[in-house]
């Protein structure tokens, strides 16, 4: 690995905290990810990603700017990186998934904000984020009250956010909100890039997007099987990895592993034996190095098949329609798309029980674990009435509301472990 | 064959051998900062074919005895079932978990729900709070019964109903009744956990706590049902552990 402190030291970063990140986080990756048995070898190339996530990945967007591109940071799965691509820009996915920073972080928020919205205050405070230095423009969405609000004192700590404002209901009122925002952050693009969209250039980041999407369904379909080709965790961290890297090379690594688990399917070759209980996670999203819960699971005899999650299916599911011949019939069919997201923002929000429902079923999910962040309302609200309504159906549900620190893990445990008893 | 089964808990350890389903030997202690040293003690002179661990130390001991392990869960869903077959509901309030399970009759438990990851509402609560009253444990029970009152107790953060009580003191408050208002406070969160899993009859009531009276008599009051206690509440977990090495 070649040593990029200089460029680190450009950024802004503060050395030795960020030294020290790394080596928590490499740390933590060793014991998760590689101690896993019977991987892909299509992993190794997360494997290198991941060792060289703040470094050469982060010299690839520092060329990008030097030739001029823009980066743009981002929260959520509402900011249409479609866009982004048309102006040639570089959208990347910004640090939110550890407990880092905090106690600078409080000094803004109450104690009682969700562990994401401090990480993504920490991050910047402590100076540890390269995603977050080398971004020209970050974009802010007005999702929950907790992030809407947070964004009022974020701008003064970034100085260069940009909020965009999203509908909370899927009217046609909410609809012509989403396009209105989607059209201003376009101009915005426009006016930063200096590069105008074309039908053409956003016609070819449709294509690049609609391929990366592609490609995880394709991965994602693949864990229908019995036994599971890929484990829960490394599919995760594919889902992740999904915001940081170059678009075109991510999809052509992910199809690379889709072969291979196909010919491991063939094989009947899995990660777990066959039967292993398998489980659907479904919640609020897991941001890198979040892989708390997941661990815990398989490394409970269990198997995770399918994550209904912003990291995950909720995320990449459905493509946009590339047939138009104006921009703006393109940013229609771009609108179109990520109006059917089912946020826990949104009110109400029954398509995504009814997606829930149908995972369980293509996944065939003996259970469900609902992720809910401590303090986040909108998931923590809808994980009642999700459990009430699967266990309903027949189908188990444990629901576990957690942070980002390590404290809870062996309650965690028991509890993980007791469900698993329950669904075997 | 001997099946032996033991529950490593937050304040106790619990072993319990059985025999052609009956309960030949059953052994506890508290438990220390050297878990591994506590339970080679209980062990010894004890003889069985099979071995099951269970509570919150179940996987650091498996290490060592290279044994299986159940949740707690699990352990006191079997070992209720028979210790009283009727028994559909179990509550267990522990050293520093609480737990409510929900069973159907048939072996098998259907919904569970634990405390949160803080010790409100445990044996831990109620050890701290009647060192703040300078009870000894079995005082507290035993002198909250007497009282007629109970003290308004808000708080159900350990600490914050520490300092609760004693600026509840500080005020005047009389140390009976502020002990009973301790003790309904413990039911009112008790209660809440239980109504989530559902109550039905018949209901056992296992842990440590299972033995203060003060405690069991607001229960049964405030359910306006009978629980069911057993001669040895805390061997529950060790013996569903015991039975489960038989399967």
């Amino acid at each position: 690995m070649s040593d990029y402190h200089e460029m680190w030291a450009s950024l802004g970063l503060d050395l030795k905290t960020h030294d020290a990140v790394l080596e928590i986080v490499g740390k933590g990756y060793q014991d998760v990810f590689l101690s896993q048995k019977n991987r892909p070898e299509g992993m190794k190339y997360f494997d290198f990603v991941m060792s060289e996530v703040h470094g050469l990945r982060i010299k690839e967007i520092m060329d990008a700017k030097a030739e001029g591109r823009k980066v743009i940071g981002t929260f959520c799965v509402f900011v249409p990186e479609e866009l982004v691509l048309a102006v040639n820009g570089v959208c990347v996915g910004l640090c939110a998934g550890a407990e880092l920073g905090f106690e600078e972080a409080e000094k803004y928020l109450p104690r009682n904000t969700c562990s994401l919205i401090k990480s993504a205050f920490g991050f910047k405070l402590a100076k540890v984020c390269p995603y977050i230095e080398s971004s020209d423009l970050i974009v802010g969405e007005n999702t929950c009250d907790g992030k809407k609000k947070a964004y009022e004192s974020y701008k003064d700590i970034v100085g260069n956010l940009y909020v965009m404002d999203l509908p909370q209901m899927k009217s046609e009122a909410g609809k012509a909100l989403l396009k209105a925002e989607y059209v201003k952050f376009a101009q915005k693009l426009e006016e930063i890039s200096g590069k105008k969209i074309t039908v053409e250039s956003l016609k070819k980041g449709i294509e690049i997007v609609n391929n990366k999407r592609a490609a995880m369904s394709r991965l994602a379909k693949l864990r229908f099987a019995d036994p599971t080709p890929i484990s829960g965790l490394d599919a995760l961290l594919a889902n992740q990895v999904y915001f940081y890297d170059n678009p075109e090379r991510f999809t052509a690594s992910v199809n690379a592993i889709c072969d291979e688990l196909e010919k491991r399917i063939q094989d009947n070759i899995g990660v777990a034996p066959k039967g292993s209980p398998r489980i659907l996670i479904s919640g609020c999203p897991m941001a890198v190095p979040n892989w708390k819960i997941p661990f815990i699971i398989e490394n409970s005899n269990a198997i995770i098949v399918g994550e209904e999650m912003c990291t995950g299916e909720r995320g990449t599911r459905n493509l946009v329609k590339d047939q138009a011949s104006s921009v703006e019939e393109l940013i229609n069919n771009i609108v179109d798309r990520y109006f059917e997201i089912d946020c826990a923002i949104f009110t109400p929000n029954q398509n995504r029980l009814e997606h829930i429902k149908q995972m369980v079923k293509e996944y065939k999910a003996d259970g469900v674990l609902h992720y809910g962040l401590q303090f986040c309302q909108p998931y923590q609200m809808e994980s009642k009435v999700v459990e009430k309504e699967l266990e309903k159906a027949g189908i188990p549900v444990l629901l576990i509301e957690t942070d980002y620190s390590q404290e809870d893990a062996g309650q965690i445990k028991t509890r993980v472990e007791a469900f698993i008893e329950r669904i075997s | 064959m001997k099946s032996l089964g033991i529950d490593i808990g937050s304040r106790t350890i619990k072993v319990a051998v059985i025999n052609n389903g009956n309960v030949t030997i059953s052994r506890k202690s508290e438990n220390s900062f050297n878990t591994l040293e506590v339970c080679k003690k209980l062990l010894e002179g004890l003889d069985y074919d099979a071995i099951t661990s269970t509570g919150y130390g179940r996987h650091l001991f498996a290490e060592h005895y290279k044994c299986n392990t159940i949740s707690e869960i699990k352990a006191f869903a079997v070992g209720a079932a028979h210790i009283l077959p009727s028994c559909r509901t179990v509550l267990d309030i522990g050293g520093q978990d609480t737990k409510a399970i929900a069973l159907d009759g048939k072996g098998n438990f259907t919904k569970f729900e634990m405390n949160d990851k803080c010790a409100a509402g445990t044996g831990r609560f109620l050890e701290i709070m009647a060192m703040t009253l300078r009870y000894t444990l079995e005082e507290f029970g035993n002198e909250a019964l007497k009282s007629n009152t109970a003290t308004n107790i808000s708080s159900m953060c350990t600490v914050f109903a520490e300092s609760e009580v004693v600026s509840m003191l500080a005020k005047g408050n009389d140390r009976q009744s502020v002990a009973k208002g301790i003790h309904q406070s413990v039911v009112n969160r008790t209660i809440s956990l239980l109504n989530r899993v559902g109550i039905n009859n018949d209901i056992l009531f296992a842990g440590g706590v299972a033995y203060n009276k003060c405690i069991v008599n607001i229960l049964e009051e405030q359910l306006n049902k009978k629980v069911f206690i057993n001669d040895d509440p805390q061997i529950i977990g060790a013996l569903g552990a015991a039975i489960y090495g038989t399967y």
